[in-house]
């Protein structure tokens, strides 16, 4: 067992858990933060992307053991006082969803480019977005709605 | 996932006194993890080095540029020093995985996997890189053994990776439709001495391709490959390309690389 | 208030996915749960001799270990296969059985073999490998066109035959195949993929012993075919004492329509363990166990007249079914495929002829389209080819059959009520600026790329119903949907529909239509649907019906509230029924003031007399409350169309491929919500492009799955697509008031074709799906090689 302290969306965790729990399971199961989701075994669905110290990674693919001190948001953690985040309104706006099983990956990878790129371009978001899989909507308006909110953040 | 004692080593010394051999050093984990979560290795220990200080960042000389074994794809990728210097190399980096792989993995990592279709070996190979231990440097060319196989020996650790600044190079790859890992990734850079060519993804381990190298050195220009016979024996055959594709593409990458340097 | 139908209404649905509030069934949590794992087969063909499980149930954690022999002693019953087919010579179709846990054999690589249920996954995933199953391993069948040749599975079903089913007439056909001008042939195969929905499939099951009652969680798209299936089939427990919840799904494209082994295995174990069972599949057992789709290797045959003329046509078609029957696994490459092979074309004799083939592999069911779109990758690339051979432009040989009279009767089965086809297809070429292909193919070839134009005209059957006519057609069930309208005291609106949505947005769109229907705002109006506690019995959602057949039944429920309301407000105003008038959500008595609203009325009838102010007698002989329900039954199929044109640029030097240009022209009947119905038709291109260009399930010889994760199943990504071109026409259906037709399976349909006759275009050479980078370059090298044998 390993103790785990770190921030999660703005509130302190301190856990014990067993050393080889991934950090999608501890938030998932221990945290109850079921807005990530796990959609493969081979980190490259991107259902289960958070953001720890800002950048997005993949919480399939990471131990809780490995993030002491570190600072995760999940899609729980985007909205403002009951606000939704700009990139989560581009999505309603636009269509950017069906199911909802990709998209708080989805969203919180997008929130990640225009960090790092405030005005990309169509192919510049489709690229950006390989790590992230989407069964639904052919990505057309998930695209469309990473323009929407580059514009209005 | 079987569970293991997960232990975060503050220096090199003390993650070496904890490796032993059911042990794992755990850098990004990219390729670690997922082989942990299907099953396909486990482990007693997993020694974390990520928070040893000295395996990070990256130096540039005028002959190199010296990369720390923790240091990340998107690191190494963002770098303008990198992008100054080996701007194929910064762009290697970009390619790899996807942003949030880049977000995590290491450059370390992925040379002490040596997965086949891996892109980093490819760069180690055609910039000369010589890779730094704790307790020797080993030149790229005797440093990749064979499939997941390096000249690392038990508990040894990557401590950098320098490799030597071309006067120009180019790495393309052709990446694999579902896994996007390369099913054939080329790199090719021009150093005073000759020319390498290092080639990903298509045999059991990255290699120097001799004949295109050999070629180049001679007439460094894309025409002069069309000449050159890339045989496909000995190359990997899988659902995605076969033997003979792939060797078709190792031609078709190595002249792309030559017109983008 | 304005009319919501036709409006860009955003959805209701999505707050609560885009925060993480939304709530699958990997997220539903019972206290006290176990947690269980299935020994799976790793033979794709095996007698099994023993099953030892006393060393996993010592092993930590361990709670039971269950097999099929525990199984088959509580008489639990198999798998079922929900329509029955019957072959060209009247014989039934064979199948065989199929139980939850295998006892005697193993037909499939992951095919179930026993379940180890422990306190955590850990436990129960480690205890899994203490399972000793002794083997025989048996020579497997894998290939589709050789199955009948090989070894036969099952005792019973000789050649590994399921049905051999015709549909049409074999001696017409042969009189129009002997006066035609020339006889096109293809043959071809419809790649096997693998559905893929995002959420890989769940169970969780709880039973409580003092009332005997299950509660089964499950991602289902239809949770009262699950719990009919589950009760009076495979003998769980009565329907009364099941629920059935299908909560949040994440996607289903046709696997999730039926219960498999696994929510039957947990809802048993749950009632014998008396706790709760919960199993979530990763992805690889997602890629072994989710049914997989198409898988058919077919001969087609188009007889032509030199003008272009089409006189007949036939198919000659081999169905790979997998190991089992599965639920909707015949009737998918039979109703579903044959009636639909003519296409959109006036063809005046055909015939369809399907033997279905048992193999060692997963089950083959429905997906996104099943059997619409294997029929129309079939006529589709046959008609290209017949344009190619007779020098005809591909749009004016589909234009010279079109029907242009609706309703059309076609020569095998539907008779189809509405359409504009020359429209629809004139408009495709226009917005795909179709004259300008040719300047676009030289700037390609500026740049060393092959550019290739492809088309397809497409019709298809979908708002899969009419009951009499699906049972007549070997259907186990009716296919009616249902919906209850309940107004609730204070005046808002709950609709119970029996359907399902997993993506699609019922919760709006089934809200613009009860809103425009009672003149409720849409955001007083909730859609409850998923959990067979609540509302009717339904059919749930796939084959484009759930707007059409379930809709419907929404505008029919209301309708019967509206004449309630009538008589309620006729007596509240003092009126005669006949002269009270209904619109936006008010009563009004004809040529005066007088009106009370819907809200009022609803009021009325919860507190039916007088109590001070409130003065709301109910008239005589009416039943308080105001909820009313409709099951509808529609008299025959929607037939949705378009015609889409498709532009890929292709490196000679590599055999890349790339989707460049894309325009899709639908005519899907008036339009509830145009940007739910653009996100339908974009998924189901991405769906249709993926299995043209990169989607294709392996099985190696001895029937190992190769493509069981990401890593080798490539799943089309964001940088594989262009941004589409969508436009519509509209001929409203005439066999629903609200003159839909269904959108949801329409892109998986034509784009196969459209990509495909534009890559043949590009190469000049016929080519296979998937058209990998490697299957086009050695195309392009072949025709080099033949170009530079002949110069």
């Amino acid at each position: 067992m390993k103790k785990v302290s770190l921030e999660v969306n703005g509130k302190k965790v301190s856990k014990e858990v067993p050393d080889h729990t991934l950090l999608s399971v501890f938030l998932r199961d221990i945290l109850n933060l079921t807005g990530t989701h796990v959609g493969c075994d081979t980190s490259q669905c991107g259902a289960c992307v958070v953001h720890v110290d800002g950048k997005s990674i993949k919480s399939c693919t990471t131990f809780a053991a490995d993030l002491e001190g570190t600072k995760i948001t999940t899609i729980e953690g985007i909205t403002q006082n009951g606000k939704l985040h700009p990139m989560q309104e581009a999505f309603k706006k636009l269509h950017g969803l069906q199911c909802g099983f990709c998209t708080p990956g989805m969203v919180m990878s997008a929130i990640d480019l225009l960090k790092n790129n405030k005005k990309p371009t169509d192919a510049e978001i489709r690229e950006w977005l390989e790590g992230n899989i989407c069964r639904c909507t052919g990505y057309q308006n998930i695209v469309a709605a990473v323009k929407e909110a580059a514009s209005k953040m | 996932m079987k569970t293991f004692n997960y232990h975060t080593a503050k220096d090199v010394k003390e993650a070496s006194k904890l490796a032993s051999s059911n042990s794992a050093y755990l850098a990004g984990g990219m390729t670690t993890i997922p082989s942990m979560k299907l099953g396909l290795a486990s482990y007693k220990d997993i020694i974390d080095i990520k928070g040893i200080k000295s395996l990070s960042g990256i130096k540039i000389s005028r002959k190199s540029v010296k990369i720390g074994s923790t240091t990340k794809h998107a690191e190494v990728a963002n770098s303008k020093d990198v992008k100054k210097a080996i701007p194929s190399l910064a762009a290697l980096a970009e390619g790899i995985g996807d942003a949030q792989v880049r977000n995590r993995g290491t450059i370390g990592g992925s040379i002490a996997n040596n997965d086949p279709s891996a892109d980093y070996p490819s760069a180690c190979i055609a910039l000369n890189a010589i890779i730094h231990t704790n307790n020797r440097k080993i030149d790229a060319d005797k440093f990749f053994k064979g499939t997941f196989e390096t000249a690392l020996k038990s508990g040894e650790i990557i401590e950098a990776i320098e490799f030597s600044i071309p006067e120009k190079s180019n790495y393309q790859k052709y990446p694999n439709p579902a896994s996007r890992y390369a099913i054939v990734g080329v790199y090719v850079a021009k150093h005073k001495d000759g020319v390498n060519v290092g080639v990903t993804g298509a045999k059991s381990c990255v290699y120097n391709d001799k004949n295109i190298a050999k070629t180049l050195s001679n007439n460094f220009s894309s025409s002069a490959i069309s000449n050159v016979n890339v045989s496909s024996s000995g190359m990997n055959s899988d659902i995605h390309a076969s033997a003979e594709y792939r060797a078709n593409m190792i031609k078709v990458f190595a002249k792309k690389a030559v017109e983008a340097c | 208030m304005a009319s919501l139908v036709g409006s860009r209404v955003e959805r209701k649905e999505d707050k609560k996915l885009l925060t993480g509030r939304g709530k699958y069934t990997a997220d539903i949590n019972f206290v006290n749960q176990t947690f269980a794992y299935f020994v799976r087969s790793p033979h794709a063909r095996a007698q099994i001799k023993n099953v030892d499980t006393s060393k996993a149930l010592k092993a930590p954690g361990v709670v039971a270990v269950l097999t099929g022999k525990d199984i088959a002693d509580d008489k639990i019953g198999g798998l079922i296969a929900g329509w029955r087919i019957k072959s060209e010579d009247g014989s039934d179709m064979k199948v065989p059985a199929h139980p939850p846990l295998a006892s005697d054999t193993v037909n499939y690589v992951g095919d179930h073999v026993a379940v180890v249920i422990a306190d955590t996954l850990d436990e129960a995933r480690n205890a899994a490998e203490f399972v000793k199953v002794d083997y025989k391993v048996l020579k497997a069948v894998v290939n589709t066109a050789e199955a009948m040749n090989s070894d036969q599975i099952y005792k019973d079903i000789p050649k590994n035959l399921c049905f051999d089913w015709l549909l049409g007439d074999r001696a017409k056909v042969k009189e129009a195949f002997d006066k035609a001008d020339k006889i096109i042939k293809i043959d071809l195969i419809n790649n096997r993929l693998i559905p893929n929905a995002m959420e890989p499939r769940a169970a969780n099951a709880d039973y409580n012993p003092s009332n005997e009652e299950i509660t089964l969680y499950t991602t289902s798209q239809n949770p009262h075919l699950a719990r009919i299936i589950i009760s009076a089939f495979n003998g769980v427990a009565p329907e009364n004492k099941l629920r059935v919840i299908a909560p949040d799904v994440g996607g289903g494209f046709g696997s999730k329509i039926y219960p498999y082994a696994e929510e039957v295995v947990c809802s048993w174990a749950a009632k014998k363990i008396e706790r709760p069972v919960k199993w979530v599949a990763d992805r690889t057992e997602s890629f072994l166990s989710d049914c997989h789709g198409r898988d058919h290797v077919t001969h087609a045959e188009l007889a032509v007249k030199n003008d272009g003329t089409f006189l007949g046509f036939k198919n000659e078609t081999t169905a790979n079914i997998g190991a089992y029957a599965s639920v909707f696994a015949t009737v998918t490459p039979t109703y579903l495929f044959g009636p639909c092979a003519t296409g959109v074309y006036k063809m005046p004799a055909a015939y369809s002829n399907v033997k279905a083939v048992f193999t060692n592999t997963a089950p083959v069911d429905a997906y996104r389209g099943a059997g619409r779109p294997e029929a129309t990758y079939t006529i589709e690339t046959l008609v290209e080819k017949a344009a190619r051979e007779l020098g005809m432009d591909p749009a004016e040989i589909r234009m010279k059959n079109f029907p242009t009279q609706f309703p059309y009767q076609q020569t095998l089965v539907h008779s189809v009520d509405s359409g504009d086809y020359v429209k629809g297809l004139n408009k495709a070429m226009e917005v795909a600026d179709y004259k300008g292909f040719e300047k676009r193919k030289k700037q390609s070839a500026s740049k060393g790329k092959l550019r290739g134009i492809g088309f397809c005209s497409y019709f298809e059957a979908c708002g899969i119903a009419p009951s009499p006519v699906v049972m007549m057609l070997g259907c186990g069930i009716g296919l009616w949907e249902s919906a209850e309208v309940r107004f609730n005291p204070t005046g808002n609106v709950t609709v119970f529909t029996g359907s399902h949505s997993h993506g699609q947005g019922h919760e709006t769109t089934f809200a613009q239509i009860a809103s425009d229907q009672l003149g409720v705002p849409i955001e007083n109006i909730e859609i409850s649907h998923g959990d067979t506690d609540k509302g009717p019995f339904g059919y749930g959602t796939y084959g484009s019906r759930s707007l059409t057949v379930g809709g419907t039944a929404i505008v029919k429920a209301c309708e019967k509230i509206i004449a309630k309301g009538k008589r309620v407000a006729a007596k509240m105003l003092e009126a005669s029924v006949e002269d009270v008038e209904f619109s936006n959500g008010e009563f009004v008595v004809a040529k005066s003031n007088k009106k009370k609203t819907i809200g009022e009325v609803a009021f009325a009838c919860y507190l039916p007399g007088t109590y001070g102010e409130v003065k709301s007698p109910l008239p005589e002989g009416e039943e308080p409350g105001l909820k009313e329900t409709s099951f509808f039954d529609p008299v025959n199929f929607s037939f949705p169309a378009g015609s889409h044109i498709c532009e890929v640029e292709v490196n000679p030097e590599t055999g890349e491929t790339k989707v460049v240009k894309y325009t899709a022209v639908d005519d899907f009947g008036t339009i509830i919500n145009p940007l739910v119905v653009e996100g339908q038709v974009h998924g189901g291109l991405a769906q249709g492009i993926g299995q043209a260009l990169y989607e294709s399930c392996h099985y190696d010889g001895s029937g190992q799955l190769i493509t069981a994760s990401y890593m080798d199943y490539t799943m089309p990504r964001a940088d594989n697509f262009p941004e589409f071109q969508l436009d519509w026409t509209c001929t409203p259906a005439t066999t629903n008031p609200l003159g839909t037709k269904g959108c949801g399976e329409a892109g998986a349909i034509a784009a196969p074709p459209a990509v495909m006759n534009a890559v043949m275009n590009a190469i000049g050479t016929e080519i296979s799906m998937p058209a990998t980078a490697e299957k086009v370059w050695k195309a392009c090298n072949k025709n080099k090689k033949i170009k530079s044998e002949a110069a």
